[in-house]
């Protein structure tokens, strides 16, 4: 075979491939930006929303400051799942967001799990922390991550922030700081509820702390304005007020705010 | 000008640098030898394992760190079972993870320089009496030497960049393993630029001096190779 036979035949090869990529879908593409607590629950919804739009959900999980930080700088996405409410009225006062768009999609909850401990332990969250039977404390960081934000709050306002300060290791979301203590190397960690709840395999205990320890956690959502398909991402935000997505978001632990 | 806390970052990171550096030029100088002169058949696969590091991801490597340090890994339960503590979010752990990270940016320049040196300096030493450690540390090292500076550099630059492993085994602990880079990563996602400004700056600055001066210095003291 000579060369530029052999050539041919590659650059025929290399447009058989190319010919086969993935085509751009029936439906749009929508584009979510969604705080790491929830992207499991948004997977789980994923396929409906999909099956009566014919719209496909790309997910990308990450801290909400990140994505905050990003859209700022005019991330390509569409919707943005925030974990807290401060970060979605920002954009909102900067004019990124669709108006009117923003809404409390869910209430967060948050828990402290002790994978090591029995259930016999009934003691207090506050007696355990106490005790300080434990050398690292994970908490996603309060800087960028709402859920730390609440840690810090629970601990502050359990007279312990400055006591634990120097056993904290900080995740820089709320899956990292998960994945921190079920990979053993944190003892204690406070995490998101609904992910102690859809765990495969959890150990230990939890507990769950709720307000007024902490702020609430309102997670707010918007559809960023100019986004390449604002106007399925708008369809998504509707479909996530519908019966159906709520009953789903309570199965996985979340409370469902009025609005 | 700093941030007190800026401050501590810049000097914990300065600080895992030269560990790290210190650590890689004595492990990595018997390695590098070894890799130069051997004709052992084990060699391509020693010398793969020793580049692995340039083009894993850094969170595989702290993803297998992360896993290996823990309580439930091989080298935690052997820090347990000696009465330690496990080493993820330790600055122990940092070193650990930079010393393989930034491992063939150390071992190859060495072991490149000991290769060019070849057998034929150390026969003609062996030759005049020179016992082997004798050859080794004044023959082939001193003829080596700008391998070692090559190696130094990139080993103390290489480590001063490292995010990755450090974002993984670190937990971003003021004073202890929150790194530049970290710190830097935190104050754009809270949107501090000018923060960020500052300690992107500075190690920029840093490692822009580091390379020039190795230039300069290489420049003036011309080839050792043979």
């Amino acid at each position: 075979m000579n060369r530029i036979s052999g050539m041919r035949i590659l650059l025929s090869v290399l447009a058989a491939l190319l010919a086969y990529l993935p085509d751009a879908a029936v439906g749009d593409e929508v584009r979510v930006a969604v705080a790491s607590n929830f992207a499991e629950c948004l997977e789980a919804l994923a396929p409906a929303f999909e099956d009566s739009t014919g719209h496909q959900v790309i997910i990308i999980r990450g801290s909400t400051g990140r994505h905050f930080a990003q859209i700022n700088s005019g991330a390509p996405f569409d919707v943005f799942f925030s974990a807290d409410s401060l970060r979605p009225a920002l954009l909102e006062e900067k004019g990124l967001v669709v108006p009117g768009s923003r809404f409390t999609y869910a209430e967060g909850r948050l828990a402290l799990w002790i994978p090591g401990a029995g259930p016999e332990d009934k003691r207090p969250v506050a007696e355990i922390l106490r005790a300080a039977e434990f050398d690292h404390l994970a908490i996603a960081n309060p800087r960028l991550a709402p859920y730390g934000l609440a840690a810090k709050q629970a601990l502050e306002n359990m007279g312990l922030w400055e006591d634990l300060r120097p056993r904290l290791v900080m995740g820089q979301n709320v899956g990292q700081t998960w994945q921190f203590v079920a990979s053993g190397n944190a003892e204690v960690g406070f995490v998101a509820y609904p992910q102690v709840l859809s765990a495969p395999a959890m150990r230990g205990r939890w507990w769950k702390i709720d307000p007024p320890l902490h702020e609430p956690i309102l997670q707010q959502a918007v559809v960023i304005k100019n986004a390449e398909n604002a106007a399925a991402g708008a369809q998504l935000l509707d479909f996530l007020k519908g019966f159906e997505a709520r009953a789903t978001l309570i199965k996985f632990g979340y409370l469902i705010p009025e609005n | 000008m700093f941030h007190p806390d800026d401050m501590v970052a810049l000097g914990l990171t300065l600080k895992l640098a030269v560990i790290s550096t210190a650590v890689l030029l004595v492990l990595g100088t018997p390695l590098a030898w070894w890799l130069a002169m051997t004709r052992r058949r084990a060699r391509p696969l020693v010398d793969a394992l020793v580049s692995l590091p340039l083009v894993l991801p850094p969170t595989v490597l702290g993803f297998y760190l992360l896993l290996f340090l823990g309580p439930d890994g091989p080298l935690g339960r052997l820090m347990t079972a000696a009465g330690g503590r496990p080493l993820a979010f330790t600055f122990t752990g940092l070193v650990i993870g930079s010393v393989i990270y930034s491992l063939p940016f150390v071992v190859q320049p060495i072991r490149d320089a000991f290769a060019s040196v070849g057998h034929r300096p150390m026969e003609a030493a062996a030759t005049l009496g020179a016992s082997p450690c004798d050859r080794f540390f004044s023959v082939a090292v001193p003829l080596s030497r700008r391998g070692f500076l090559t190696a130094a550099t990139l080993g103390f630059a290489h480590t001063l960049g490292e995010f990755g492993v450090v974002l993984m085994i670190g937990g971003n602990i003021p004073g202890h393993t929150q790194v530049l880079s970290i710190a830097i990563y935190d104050h754009v996602e809270a949107l501090d630029y000018a923060r960020a400004h500052m300690l992107s700056g500075t190690l920029l600055v840093i490692s822009f001096t580091l390379l020039l001066v190795v230039n300069l210095i290489g420049r003036r003291q011309p080839g050792v190779r043979t």
